[in-house]
C-alpha cells in the first residue's frame, strides 16, 4: 500500500531540494566549511601575493674595492639605482667573505687594485664574483642581474666617451606576457587551482566521510532517495562553493595584486567550472573509498592537494622535472588548469592551449565522476 | 491489498552473513530463519555482537546476505532494495540526525526525502510533535538535544511518512529510564493507532516482555523464539528471593553463585534473585549454599531468567580470581578516601556539574547514577585529575590528583568508557605496555601479567589483536590492565554499557570480590538495576545531586513511608520528575 500522492518527477525534485537545503544550512552553520572555503583562500592569496616572491629583489651584495678611484666609483654608482640589488661596500675581502658566510650578503664583487688600470688600458679586466650557491635559484638570478648591470654600465661608459659599445653578438631579449617578471603575476592565478582543489576535493571528501561517521548516511540510505540524488546533493552545493572561492580569488588577484586578466572572463568561468567538476570527482571518489574523516583528509591531501601544489606547474616548472615525474603530471587535473590560468591571465585567449586544457579536464571530470557513480551503491557493504 | 494477519510482512530464510576483519572471518548471522507477522512489536533480543544490527541492515536492504533470502512485503532485498526502502521505516542505532540542523529542519529534510506532500505536512507534524513532546523545541539544534530527545526526534523523522513496517535498531540504548518509558509509550501508540508492525532490537531483557513475540539471538544464531510469556513460563517456579539475616548481600551472592544447580544469583533490591535449575528444590538449594539462615521466597519468572538459562547452556562461565591480591591494611574505622566538596564545572555558560558534595569510604562500592548528560563523566574526569574543577575542592587518597605525584596516581586504576586499549597490539602487548606504564619490572611484571591472563580468561586470546576482541573481552582486558598495579581505588566509567547480561554478572562478581579485599570502587552507570550492587550512591541529573545514600535509603526517601519499596528505576524516575528538576 504505497500512495503515490505526487508524481514521480516532482518527488525526485523535492528530494533533491531537501538534500540541497540541508547541505547549504550545514555549510552556513559549520565554521570549518566556511574556513576552508573562504578564510583559507584569502590566507593563501595573501601569503603568496605578499609573502612569497620568486623574484630576487633588494638582494644584499657586497662590493670590495681594493683601490678606489673614479672608475670604481662610477662602477659602484651604476649599481646604486638597481631595484634588484642592494649594494654595501666592505673594506676588504676578509670581511666580505665573513659576511657571505653569515648570510648577510648573497654575493661579493671584488675589484682588484689593477682593475681601473687594466680597464683604461683597454685590457681584459676581470671582476671576481662570489655567489652563495646554497639557494641555487637565487644565485643564478643574482648572477644574471650582475651581468645585466655590468653590460649596462659598459654601454653607458662607451656612450659617454662617444664610442659605440659594439660586442660582436648582442642578445636582444624581450620578455613577453609578464614584462616586469613579477612572480606574483603567475603565482596568484596558479593559486586559484590550489584553492579550488581544496574546496572541491578535500572539503567534499571530508563532508561525505562526516556523514558516514555520524551515521546520517545510513539514515539517508534507507529513504527512497537514489544514490544519484545523494551524489548530486553533494556535488551542486560544493560546486557553487568552489566557484564562489574562485570568484573571490579572481577579484582579489585583480584588485589587490594588480594581476592582469588578458583572456575573457567567460572562458575563465567555463574552464574553471570544468576543473571544479574534476576536483569534485576526485573528492567524491575518495569519499566512496573511505568512511572516516581522518582517512579522507589524508587521502585528499596526498592525492589532490599536494599534487596541485607541487606537480601542477604552479610553482615548479614541469619541463625541468625528470621524465617519470613529468609523465605523472599528465594525470593531475590541476596541471591543465594551471596551464590554462597562466595563459588566460597573462597571455589572453590562446585557443589551442585552451582547447587542449579544457578537453583534458572534461575527460578527467567525466572519468572521475563516472567511476564514482559506478562504485557508489545504496548499501553498506 | 488488505493486510492479512497471518501473512508475513518480513521473512528471512536461512540467512547467513559474514564479515572479514583483517585475517579473521566473523560470522554475524548463521542460517537465521525469522518471520514477522503483522502483529504488534516483535523483539530481536540478544547481547552485543549477537547479530541484531546486521539483521536490521539486511532487512532494510543495506546489506546483502551471503546466502539465503530476506523478503519484505514479498519483495527480495537482493534486487528490490529501493522499493523496500520506500515502504519501510528504519531507525539505525545512531539515528542520523543532522546536529547542525534544528528539529524542524531535520523533519523537513526527511519529509522531502520521503516525499510527503507539503499540504499534508502540518497535520503529520502536529501528530508527531504531540506524540514525542518535542513541540516546544522545534527551533533548537538537534545537536543540543538530550539523548532521549534525539531518539524521539529520530523516531519522528522515521515516522514522517506512515509505514506499515518499522525497523528500530536498539532505540533505547543509552537513553535514561524516563525517556525509555516515553519511547515505549510512543511505540505502543503506533501499534495501536496506526497498525504499524515494529521489529525492535534490544539488549534490555525487561523490554522483551513488552514484545508480542521475541527472537533470542546469540553469536548469529537464533537460540529460541516464541511469545515472551511462553519462554518465561519454562522458568516458572525456579526463581526465589533469597535473604540471609546477618550475611551481607555480596557475601551471600558469593555463596549462591558457587552452589551447584544455581543458574543465576543477582543482587536485586533488598534481596538476591536466585534462579535455579527446575529440578532443584528449595530445600536442596539451602543445603548446597551452606548458609544456614537462608530464607527463600518464590518469585514470578521473568524473561531474563529464560535468557540466562539459555545462555548458561551455550556460554562458558567466567571464573575471575582475585587471589594474590594484597589487601591494604584495614582498620576497623571507616576511612574516607575520596572527599568532594561543593564541586562545580562550567563549560562556557553550561553548568555540567554544580555544587556536588559527597564522601567515599575505603572498601566501598560507590555509584554515580544518572542519564546521559547528567554530569557523571565530568565528575569522574575531575576526580581523576583529567579536568580542573571550576569551583569547589576534592581530594582522592588524600591528594588532588591534578597536582599529585606519580606515586599518588599509582594508587588509582581507571577504566574509561572507551576502554583505551591499543587496537593494533595483542592482548599480551597491551598488558606489557600498561605494566611498563605503572613501573612494574622483572618478576613482578611477569607475575602480574600471568595473573591477568589467567584470572580474566585471556590466555587463549593472548596473541589476538585487541581490536579483534569482542566487547566483553575488551572490557576484561581493560579491567585487567587497570588492575595490574593493584590500585587501592578503582574508577570505572560506564563499564557495563553495551555488555551482555552474562558478562555484566561476571563483572560485578569481580568488583564485589575486589571490594571485599578493601579496594574502593567508584563506578558510573546508567543501568538502574546495577545501583543495588553499590554500598552507597549519588543520583545526578542536570549536573546536580538529586539523592545520596544507600540504595535502601534512597528508595525509602521516594516511598515516603509506604511499606513497599520501589525499584531503583522507579525511584530514579520519581526523583527526576519531582518538581525541583529543571526542564531540558
Amino acid at each position: 500500500m504505497i500512495k503515490m500522492s505526487v508524481p514521480w518527477q516532482a518527488s525526485r525534485v523535492r528530494r533533491l531540494w531537501g538534500l540541497l537545503r540541508k547541505e547549504l544550512l550545514q555549510i552556513v552553520r559549520d565554521p570549518s566549511s566556511i574556513a576552508i572555503a573562504f578564510v583559507m583562500p584569502i590566507v593563501l592569496l595573501l601569503l603568496f601575493g605578499y609573502g612569497v616572491s620568486l623574484n630576487a629583489r633588494n638582494v644584499p651584495v657586497a662590493l670590495v674595492v681594493e683601490q678606489p678611484n673614479g672608475v670604481t666609483a662610477d662602477f659602484a654608482g651604476s649599481f646604486r639605482h638597481s631595484e634588484f640589488l642592494s649594494m654595501v661596500q666592505l673594506p676588504n675581502m676578509h670581511t666580505a667573505k665573513r659576511a657571505l658566510r653569515a648570510h648577510q650578503v648573497d654575493a661579493v664583487m671584488h675589484l682588484r687594485s689593477e682593475f681601473a688600470r687594466k680597464m683604461q688600458a683597454g685590457r681584459s679586466a676581470p671582476i671576481q664574483v662570489l655567489l652563495n650557491g646554497v639557494d641555487a635559484n637565487t644565485a643564478r638570478i643574482v648572477r644574471g642581474y650582475i651581468e645585466g648591470s655590468l653590460n649596462g654600465w659598459l654601454q653607458q661608459r662607451a656612450a659617454r666617451q662617444g664610442q659605440r659599445f659594439a660586442p660582436p653578438v648582442v642578445l636582444a631579449s624581450r620578455i613577453w606576457f609578464n614584462p616586469n617578471v613579477r612572480s606574483r603575476n603567475y603565482l596568484v592565478p596558479g593559486l586559484i587551482a590550489v584553492i579550488m582543489t581544496l574546496i572541491g576535493a578535500m572539503l567534499t571528501a571530508l563532508v561525505v566521510a562526516r556523514e558516514w561517521e555520524r551515521g546520517t548516511m545510513e539514515a539517508l540510505m534507507v529513504t527512497p532517495v537514489t544514490i544519484g540524488e545523494v551524489l548530486l546533493g553533494k556535488l551542486l552545493p560544493y560546486f557553487l562553493l568552489g566557484m564562489g572561492g574562485m570568484i573571490v580569488s579572481v577579484v582579489l588577484a585583480l584588485w589587490l595584486f594588480d594581476v592582469p586578466l588578458r583572456g575573457s572572463v567567460w572562458v575563465l568561468l567555463v574552464v574553471s567550472a570544468m576543473f571544479m567538476l574534476a576536483a569534485l570527482g576526485m573528492g567524491l571518489l575518495i569519499s566512496v573509498s573511505t568512511r572516516s574523516q581522518f582517512n579522507a583528509g589524508q587521502a585528499a591531501i596526498v592525492s589532490t592537494f599536494l599534487p596541485a601544489f607541487l606537480l601542477s606547474g604552479f610553482i615548479f616548472d614541469i619541463h625541468s622535472m625528470v621524465g617519470p615525474i613529468r609523465l605523472l603530471t599528465y594525470l593531475i587535473p590541476a596541471r591543465y588548469f594551471v596551464s590554462f590560468l597562466q595563459t588566460s591571465f597573462l597571455a589572453g585567449d590562446v585557443w589551442p592551449v585552451i582547447f587542449a586544457d579544457v578537453s583534458a579536464l572534461a575527460i578527467m571530470a567525466a572519468i572521475l565522476l563516472g567511476i564514482t557513480l559506478r562504485r557508489s551503491r545504496k548499501r553498506l557493504d | 491489498m488488505t493486510p492479512v494477519k497471518t501473512q508475513p510482512i518480513l521473512e528471512a530464510r536461512e540467512v547467513t552473513r559474514t564479515f572479514r576483519s583483517g585475517q579473521r572471518c566473523i560470522t554475524a548471522l548463521a542460517a537465521v530463519d525469522l518471520v514477522v507477522l503483522r502483529d504488534g512489536v516483535i523483539g530481536l533480543i540478544g547481547p552485543d555482537g549477537a547479530g541484531k544490527t546486521t539483521f536490521m541492515r539486511l532487512a532494510a536492504g543495506l546489506l546483502r546476505p551471503d546466502s539465503g533470502e530476506v523478503w519484505v512485503q514479498g519483495l527480495s532485498t537482493r534486487d528490490q532494495a529501493l522499493a523496500i526502502q520506500s515502504r519501510i521505516g528504519y531507525m539505525p542505532q545512531r539515528f542520523g540526525l543532522y546536529s547542525d540542523l534544528t528539529v524542524r529542519e531535520n523533519l523537513d529534510l526527511y519529509a522531502d526525502l520521503q516525499g510527503v506532500a507539503p499540504a499534508n505536512r502540518s497535520t503529520r507534524y502536529d501528530v508527531l510533535m504531540q506524540m514525542t513532546g518535542l513541540g516546544g523545541v522545534q527551533q533548537r539544534l538537534a545537536g543540543n538535544l538530550s539523548g532521549g530527545m534525539k531518539q524521539k526526534l529520530g523516531l519522528a523523522c522515521t515516522l514522517i511518512q506512515p509505514k506499515e513496517l518499522l525497523l528500530l535498531d536498539e532505540p533505547t540504548v543509552g537513553v535514561d529510564p524516563v525517556s525509555r518509558r516515553e519511547l515505549w509509550q510512543i511505540i505502543d501508540r503506533l501499534v495501536e493507532e496506526e497498525q504499524i508492525t515494529v521489529l525492535l532490537s534490544t539488549a534490555y531483557m525487561d523490554e522483551a516482555e513488552r514484545c508480542r513475540y521475541v527472537y533470542v539471538l546469540h553469536n548469529g544464531y537464533v537460540l529460541s523464539h516464541g511469545e515472551p510469556q511462553a519462554l518465561c513460563s519454562r522458568m516458572q517456579g525456579c526463581g526465589y528471593a533469597a535473604r540471609a539475616p546477618g550475611v551481607h548481600r555480596r557475601a551471600l551472592q558469593g555463596y549462591l553463585v558457587r552452589a551447584s544447580g544455581v543458574l543465576d544469583a543477582v543482587i536485586e533490591r533488598e534481596w538476591l534473585r536466585v534462579v535455579t535449575e527446575p529440578e532443584l528444590s528449595p530445600e536442596r538449594l539451602k543445603e548446597c549454599a551452606g548458609v544456614p539462615s537462608l530464607e527463600l521466597d518464590p518469585l514470578p519468572a521473568r524473561f531474563e531468567d529464560a535468557f540466562i538459562a539459555e545462555f548458561r547452556a551455550v556460554g562458558s562461565r567466567w571464573q575471575t580470581t582475585v587471589s594474590g591480591w594484597a589487601p591494604p591494611q584495614t582498620s576497623s574505622e571507616p576511612e574516607t578516601v575520596i572527599r568532594v566538596n561543593a564541586l562545580g564545572r562550567r563549560f562556557g555558560d553550561f553548568h555540567a556539574v554544580r555544587d556536588l558534595s559527597f564522601e567515599v569510604n575505603r572498601g566501598e562500592i560507590f555509584g554515580l547514577l544518572g542519564a546521559n548528560g547528567a554530569g557523571k563523566s565530568t565528575t569522574f574526569r575531575m576526580l581523576c585529575g583529567l579536568l580542573p574543577p571550576s569551583s569547589g575542592e576534592l581530594s582522592v587518597a588524600g591528594a588532588d590528583l591534578r597536582r599529585a605525584s606519580a606515586a599518588a596516581r599509582a594508587r588509582i586504576g581507571y577504566v574509561s568508557q572507551s576502554f583505551a586499549l591499543y587496537g593494533q597490539l595483542t592482548v599480551t602487548q597491551n598488558l606489557r605496555f600498561f605494566a611498563n606504564v605503572y613501573n612494574l619490572r622483572g618478576d613482578r611484571r611477569r607475575e602480574r601479567i600471568g595473573w591477568a591472563l589467567d584470572g580474566f580468561e585471556l590466555r587463549a586470546l593472548a596473541n589476538v589483536d585487541a581490536e579483534d576482541l569482542s566487547l566483553g573481552f575488551k572490557q576484561r582486558l581493560a579491567l585487567a590492565a587497570a588492575l595490574l598495579h593493584q590500585p587501592e581505588i578503582l574508577f570505572l566509567d560506564e563499564p557495563t554499557s553495551g555488555v551482555d547480561p552474562l558478562a555484566r554478572r561476571e563483572f560485578w562478581q569481580l568488583i564485589n570480590a575486589l571490594a571485599e579485599c578493601g579496594v574502593t570502587v567508584l563506578v558510573t552507570t546508567h543501568f538502574m538495576e546495577e545501583a543495588d550492587y553499590c554500598d552507597r550512591l549519588v543520583i545526578m541529573a542536570g549536573g546536580q545531586l538529586l539523592a545520596l545514600g544507600t540504595p535502601e535509603s534512597i528508595k525509602q526517601q521516594v516511598a515516603g513511608g509506604r511499606s513497599a519499596l520501589p525499584s531503583m528505576e522507579e525511584a530514579f524516575i520519581a526523583l527526576v520528575e519531582s518538581p525541583q528538576r529543571e526542564v531540558g
